[in-house]
């Protein structure tokens, strides 16, 4: 059930603090800078590939970055940027890998979403929907024969991915091993141009949690009150060995499934809808209502977070890209006796 | 004492798990059930935890090794029959096999596949997978044709940083047998000549080895002089120990229990001819199983493969061009 602030303060659930508000309302606000400033390179030509934005998820994503610790996992679906700034991913490397710098972690080897630090928790995801989920249970699967305790990891894909072999496996999986895993589902109602109706036939992507033996959780993805309580309710609950948790929150995609896509095909009544609101507008005003912020402040953050983005984007404009006659390009094994045909 | 093939692959798991804390086993009924070969017979008893029974999902089999192998573990992951692995197809090409070129991050996962044909297994408990996983960048192909090398050539699978298939023939399971393990092995990437003679190279591996080793014996009451060369590792390839031999006989036959198309056979016969063409007195041949399905009636199946006969035809051909 999809459950108000207001609900939840009546069910004694502890509501989230001010301060967490705030943390994950500044990623919001970084991340669709960010963004925007993603789009304008891509319309001048300045990116090579797809640019992937999530205008509309920012509330979602920020409140799953703000909920990990360092040491947790985190597989992003592509309109995570929020989500992975929370969870210290360093603006330069989405800069970086969007535009091919040797010096950014997938060093102009992949491009824009598919970047990451394994090692650091941050999966560089492949393109193929459904297959990190697997991924991320291993991680956890791992720490858990390891005698590592305390540490959960979150799987975030979208309503699209839900319909893949992937899918299922991987969930079934984490619910039979009993893993801290947090799936959610950001159901923003399209995959790429197919409606769900197109897509699944159960009432809500949440009905499936009971036939995995999971428990799932509804929560209103425009709101970032309610995606911080529930999205943190669901990691605690993970982290405190109760078993994988699913999440599904709806909302809509305010923009085309990449750059290259004007999304003419969004229903008009979805977009007046109360999906079709956007989660930043409504954070900002819920902060202020709450007299958590006022106007000057928030005009200061938007500056800041904009003086950040330019400074990275003027840095990595500078950095070099990839050597095609760098030897080592041509080796897809780690042990160099391995490689050959490489001349 | 002797031990077959089947038992090598037990005790090098055995010997893994018990030397290396990172190792784990995860795959349908590998428990304590020992798995569909019993190729994990006892070790869950033995390893407690470390040996676990798997849902059947080879994707995400494969996805939860990767991502154990991400936080340093060393998963053996075992797919009840080869033909299977396809459903993990997109998990070993595409987030194993990349892993190290895109990220850095080195993924020491090992897949290990029950392949290839026996009588009455049919089309799909029969597959030979190398070909498909040799032609994707960064995996390992390793097809041992003996004990030995079943043996040495699973510890050092487990051993290596980079993602392994390991193609063990499930005709060779209980049939191969040796008097003992080996104490030292060739390593990895290094072809070994199972049989020497100067007037023909047949280059195989996995099975095939042994149905050539025999067509050898045919021939040499013939009075030829037949060399074998075992590939052992189809990715990496060994070109010069092909080109050394190629270089003695100057006639080529490739053997393979895959399908014809493309395949590690084609991959032999065109280093060969584009590095050694000048070495060659006779057209390089090649002989593969048919392009069909594994059929199941063994009438069909032993017509299907490459057989000790059909390899000693082939060779004479080549030996007479
Ligand atoms: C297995 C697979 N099939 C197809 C695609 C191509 N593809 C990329 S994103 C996408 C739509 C995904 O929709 P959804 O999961 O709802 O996520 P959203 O883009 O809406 O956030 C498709 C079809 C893919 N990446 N992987
Ligand atoms: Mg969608």
């Amino acid at each position: 059930m999809v459950q108000s602030v207001a609900e939840a303060a009546t069910n004694n659930e502890v509501l989230p603090s001010p301060e967490i508000h705030l943390r994950a309302y500044r990623f919001m606000l970084l991340a669709r800078v960010l963004d925007d400033k993603f789009a304008s390179l891509y319309r001048a030509g300045k990116i090579m590939g797809g640019v992937f934005l999530g205008r509309g998820q920012e509330a979602l994503s920020a409140a799953i970055g703000v909920s990990l610790r360092e040491g947790d996992i985190f597989a992003p679906l592509i309109r995570d940027l929020a989500g992975r700034l929370a969870f210290n991913e360093p603006i330069l490397d989405s800069v970086r890998t969007y535009l091919g710098s040797i010096e950014g972690p997938m060093r102009g080897r992949d491009g824009n979403i598919h970047r990451g630090r394994p090692k650091e928790g941050q999966l560089a995801m492949i393109s193929h929907l459904g297959a990190m989920i697997s991924v991320v249970n291993g991680g956890l699967f791992a720490r858990r024969m390891r005698g590592i305790k305390g540490t959960v990891g979150v799987a975030c894909c979208g309503d699209g991915a839900t319909s893949t072999g992937a899918f299922h496996e991987a969930i079934n999986q984490a619910a039979v091993e009993k893993l801290p895993l947090v799936m959610v589902v950001a159901d923003n109602q399209y995959a790429y141009s197919t409606p769900t109706n197109r897509q699944f036939a159960c009432r809500s992507l949440v009905d499936r949690a009971v036939g995995y033996g999971l428990r799932g959780d509804e929560v209103d993805g425009t709101n970032l009150s309610d995606c911080l309580r529930v999205v943190g309710a669901a990691v605690d609950r993970a982290r405190a060995g109760e078993g994988p948790q699913l999440v599904v929150a709806h909302l809509l995609r305010l923009c085309g499934h990449g750059e290259h896509d004007d999304a003419g095909y969004i229903d008009a009544n979805l977009k007046n809808s109360e999906l079709g609101r956007d989660c930043l507008k409504l954070a900002e005003k819920w902060i202020q209502q709450q007299g958590w912020t006022d106007t000057a402040t928030l005009a200061q953050w938007r500056s800041e977070a904009i003086q950040k983005v330019e400074e990275a984007v003027a840095t990595v404009q500078r950095e070099a890209g990839p050597d095609p006659f760098e030897k080592n390009y041509w080796s897809a094994l780690s042990n160099p006796k391995f490689v050959e045909g490489n001349e | 004492m002797s031990i077959t093939y089947l038992e090598a692959i037990r005790e090098a798991q055995a010997k893994a798990l018990a030397d290396d804390p990172r190792v784990f086993i995860y795959g349908q009924d590998v428990g304590n059930f020992g798995g569909a070969f019993k190729a994990t017979k006892g070790l869950a008893k033995q390893f407690p935890g470390r040996v676990l029974d798997s849902p059947i999902s080879e994707d995400a089999m494969t996805g939860l090794a990767i991502g154990a192998a991400i936080e340093g573990m060393r998963p053996i992951v075992e797919m009840q029959f080869a033909d299977f692995s396809t459903v993990a197809f997109n998990q070993i090409v595409n987030q194993a096999g990349t892993m190290f070129w895109r990220t850095n991050v080195t993924c020491p996962v090992v897949v290990r596949l029950p392949c290839g044909g026996t009588a009455g297994s049919g089309p799909f408990h029969s597959q030979m997978m190398e070909a498909i996983y040799a032609h994707y960048p960064g995996l390992i192909v390793l097809t041992p044709a003996t004990v030995e090398d079943a043996y040495s050539m699973l510890l050092e699978a487990v051993a290596l940083d980079d993602p392994v298939i390991f193609c063990e023939h499930k005709f060779l399971y209980y049939h191969l047998k040796a008097e003992k393990l080996p104490t030292e092995a060739l390593p990895v990437g290094k072809a070994r000549i199972a049989r020497e003679g100067r007037d023909l190279t047949i280059v195989t591996y996995s099975a095939m080895l042994h149905e050539s080793l025999a067509a050898a014996a045919e021939l040499r009451n013939e009075g030829w002089e037949v060399e074998v060369v075992d590939l052992r590792s189809v990715k990496p390839l060994d070109t010069d120990t092909v080109m050394a031999s190629v270089a003695r006989t100057g006639r080529l036959l490739c053997v393979g229990e895959a399908w014809p198309w493309g395949g590690v056979t084609a991959e032999v016969i065109t280093r060969v001819v584009s590095e050694g063409f000048d070495l060659l007195d006779a057209p390089p041949q090649r002989l593969n199983a048919k392009d069909t399905p594994v059929p199941y009636h063994p009438n069909l199946w032993s017509a299907h493969r490459p057989t000790a006969r059909t390899i000693a035809s082939a060779a004479r051909k080549t030996l007479q061009s």
